[in-house]
């Protein structure tokens, strides 16, 4: 699809502010979520709903003293964060917004480009992000940024592979790599009983194994609780952005968010439908007009963002050698034998092998295979029966506290008091 | 006659001599990284050079894999070297500069064979009619990989499979004893705090006095004296921390002001 250069302009603008004030929402809309989580308000002093501290954050940035320290690589500190800003905006190009409508006499998608290699460029922009984080810890010349950068490499490299392997499956079912036409291909219908419900063939469903790998790699691959292990502040100060202040720092940080949008984004575009509205929706005609479809997308997105926040504000953070193992002992090998059982189903629709005996027997076969993980496993260990003889202060040889049911022999004959505890003499209210 | 210039003619000229400067980067850049970076550019810019002959899928399969990956494995290793640390110029292998000389020239008999015999012999179709035989440039494409060539590139997956066992296999030392897990080192903390009363917990911070604050200050207890588990050995053996009786003394000395200053007032 060949636009003209003031549409793609129009569209290059309006694709920028839009990245920059979705941002700044998300920046908000984090802390109040995490805050409703955990019980507080979060920001609520300054503007409507507390928005406008997210924006006078990003202004405190911008105008602040913008600080290098002596000893770094000066050019390469630099460089770094216009890298990791850069292919933050990058990803943005091939997300579909919308479908094709027509803009001044001219048909177009409502995205900025469309190439036939589309999710190929996301995956090409991710990989060229990383350099940014990498070299922001190595030009900073300090242990704390070093190892933060080392270890947002490994894991970027890492679980970039589990996520571009779990998106071969949707590449076989869609026929295709460009994101316009799998969001399309996801417009078939599904008829369960061969019943028309106005039930779209999202790939979620279909594909469940391979949504479910994308969504822990693209944790991963942002560098987010419960891995955002380069950023550990509890290990690492906070990682490959601990020397940055002031604008650079500014860049890290959208960069952070632009990219929590843009997996959540890839998500929504590969597995949710994109811009397709949302299931009884799509049966209201007027609700299919592909000017609707932004608004349909950013909602999907946006629940993919609250996902990524119920994750930070539920689990605590992974230790790098367990995180490293669930992405090359899990994360792979699965969606590797995973992809082998779709091609091989593909291949057997196409040859139309999948009916009759073959389809009766690898039913047979699977639900065998499922068996056989589910009884022939490791019986657990029953839970060892609750000690309840006399306390021994050296069970085992070494030193113990009680067990619940249990009391220290020196406490035995104490009574807890019924009455309310006084405060000391002389203390002032 | 004005002659014809296309896109592909513009793009070539300017990314051409950028990618020449990389590639002289990489040879002449005295910091590893600058080296390293040099050469993801000359690929970024490869890049480019497909995308202006319209090879979609090759761009961007360019960029994952040898920017983002080969790129990325290299960048990590040299990175581990520090920044200022300066390059070592000793072979440590033997007869590598000669080897290397052997397999640069085979290369470029590889790429001047290759290109020429292209370029001389065969009849071209032109890319349409090439993308066009499967259906389109990513098919085609796969179609030659997994049917015409599917052999040459078993065999090269073949052997990068054997090089990196190799390396794995090289790289590992064989352990003497088992790996102590979590749990054995914690029952392993209790058992001595048992029989030796080690104490179990953390060990002391260094550095916890008003005056100083540094890994080379011992940390004193409450008693005034000085506490050897604060400081590391490795710093103790070298002689370089803060002299320990000295400390004390001046806890001893506030400690001794604090009690005359009592009896003091106990006469008065």
């Amino acid at each position: 699809m060949n636009d003209p250069w003031w549409l793609v302009l129009i569209k290059v603008v309006v694709l920028f502010v839009v990245l920059l004030v979705w941002t700044i929402f998300n920046v908000w809309y984090e802390r109040r979520l995490v805050g409703k989580m955990q019980h507080r308000l979060g920001p609520i002093m300054n503007g409507p709903l507390g928005l406008g501290q997210a924006l006078a954050d990003g202004m405190k940035l911008l105008i602040k003293e913008d600080f290098m320290p002596s000893m770094v690589d000066r050019v390469l500190f630099t460089v770094a964060p216009m890298i990791a800003g850069t292919a933050a905006f990058t990803a943005w190009a091939v997300i579909p917004f919308g479908g094709e409508v027509e803009m001044f006499g001219v048909k177009t998608y409502l995205q900025l480009t469309d190439l036939p290699v589309g999710v190929l460029v996301l995956l090409a922009v991710t990989s060229v992000g990383i350099y940014g984080f990498v070299l922001a810890g190595w030009s900073s010349n300090s242990p704390y940024s070093l190892l933060g950068g080392l270890r947002s490499s490994a894991q970027m490299i890492s679980y970039e592979i589990a996520m571009g392997l779990s998106l071969v499956a949707v590449f076989l079912y869609a026929g295709s790599m460009s994101t316009h036409d799998i969001v399309e291909a996801q417009r078939t219908p599904l008829l369960p009983f061969n019943v028309d419900i106005g039930l779209q063939t999202w790939y979620w469903l279909l594909l469940l194994p391979s949504f479910v790998i994308y969504v822990i790699a693209m944790v991963g691959e942002t560098n987010r609780a419960p891995f955002d292990l380069p950023e550990a502040e509890s290990e690492l100060v906070s990682g490959y952005i601990t020397e940055y202040s002031g604008f650079r720092y500014a860049v890290y940080f959208l960069a952070e968010y632009i990219n929590m949008a843009t997996v959540s984004a890839i998500a929504t575009t590969l597995f949710v439908g994109g811009y397709l509205p949302i299931w009884p929706l799509n049966l209201i005609e007027p609700l299919n007009n592909p000017w609707l479809g932004p608004i349909f997308f950013v909602i999907k997105v946006q629940l993919f963002i609250s996902l990524f926040v119920w994750l930070r504000g539920t689990l605590p953070r992974f230790r790098y050698d367990q995180f490293m193992k669930l992405g090359w002992k899990g994360l792979i090998p699965i969606s590797l034998a995973w992809i082998i059982v779709i091609a091989t189903v593909s291949a057997l629709r196409q040859e139309n092998l999948l009916q009759g005996p073959i389809l009766w027997g690898s039913i047979i076969l699977i639900a065998l295979a499922i068996a056989a993980i589910m009884f022939v496993g490791e019986k657990p260990e029953p839970e060892p029966a609750p000690d309840t003889g006399p306390f021994d202060a050296f069970a085992g040889g070494y030193p113990v506290p009680p067990m619940p049911g249990q009391v220290l022999p020196e406490l035995q004959d104490v009574i807890p008091s019924t009455a309310e505890p006084q405060r000391p003499v002389g203390e002032e209210q | 006659m004005i002659p014809l210039v296309t896109g592909q003619e513009v793009t070539f000229w300017i990314v051409a001599p950028l990618m020449v400067l990389g590639a002289l980067g990489l040879l002449f850049l005295r910091k590893a990284v600058y080296a390293a970076l040099s050469m993801a550019f000359v690929m970024v810019n490869l890049a480019v050079l497909y995308a202006s002959l319209n090879a979609m899928f090759l761009t961007f399969v360019q960029i994952i894999v040898y920017t983002g990956a080969i790129m990325m494995l290299f960048l990590f290793v040299l990175m581990l070297v520090g920044v200022d640390t300066p390059d070592s110029v000793v072979e440590t292998l033997k007869g590598q500069k000669v080897a290397a000389w052997l397999a640069g020239a085979g290369m470029l008999g590889l790429i001047v064979f290759g290109i020429g015999g292209s370029l001389a012999g065969g009849p071209q179709v032109g890319l349409d009619e090439a993308n066009a035989a499967h259906g389109g440039n990513v098919e085609s494409l796969a179609a030659l990989i997994f049917g015409r060539h599917v052999f040459v590139f078993e065999l090269t997956s073949a052997l990068l499979i054997t090089a990196a066992v190799g390396a794995m296999v090289l790289g590992q030392h064989a352990r003497v004893r088992p790996k102590p897990t979590q749990r054995d080192l914690a029952e392993k903390r209790m058992r001595e705090y048992a029989e030796d009363g080690v104490h179990p917990g953390t060990l002391p911070n260094s550095g916890v006095i008003a005056r100083h604050n540094g890994i080379a200050v011992p940390a004193l207890l409450p008693d005034g004296t000085v506490s050897e588990a604060s400081v590391s050995q490795a710093l103790a053996m070298r002689g370089v921390i803060l002299d320990s009786p000295a400390l004390s003394r001046t806890t001893a000395e506030a400690f001794e002001a604090i009690e005359g200053a009592r009896a003091e007032e106990d006469e008065s």
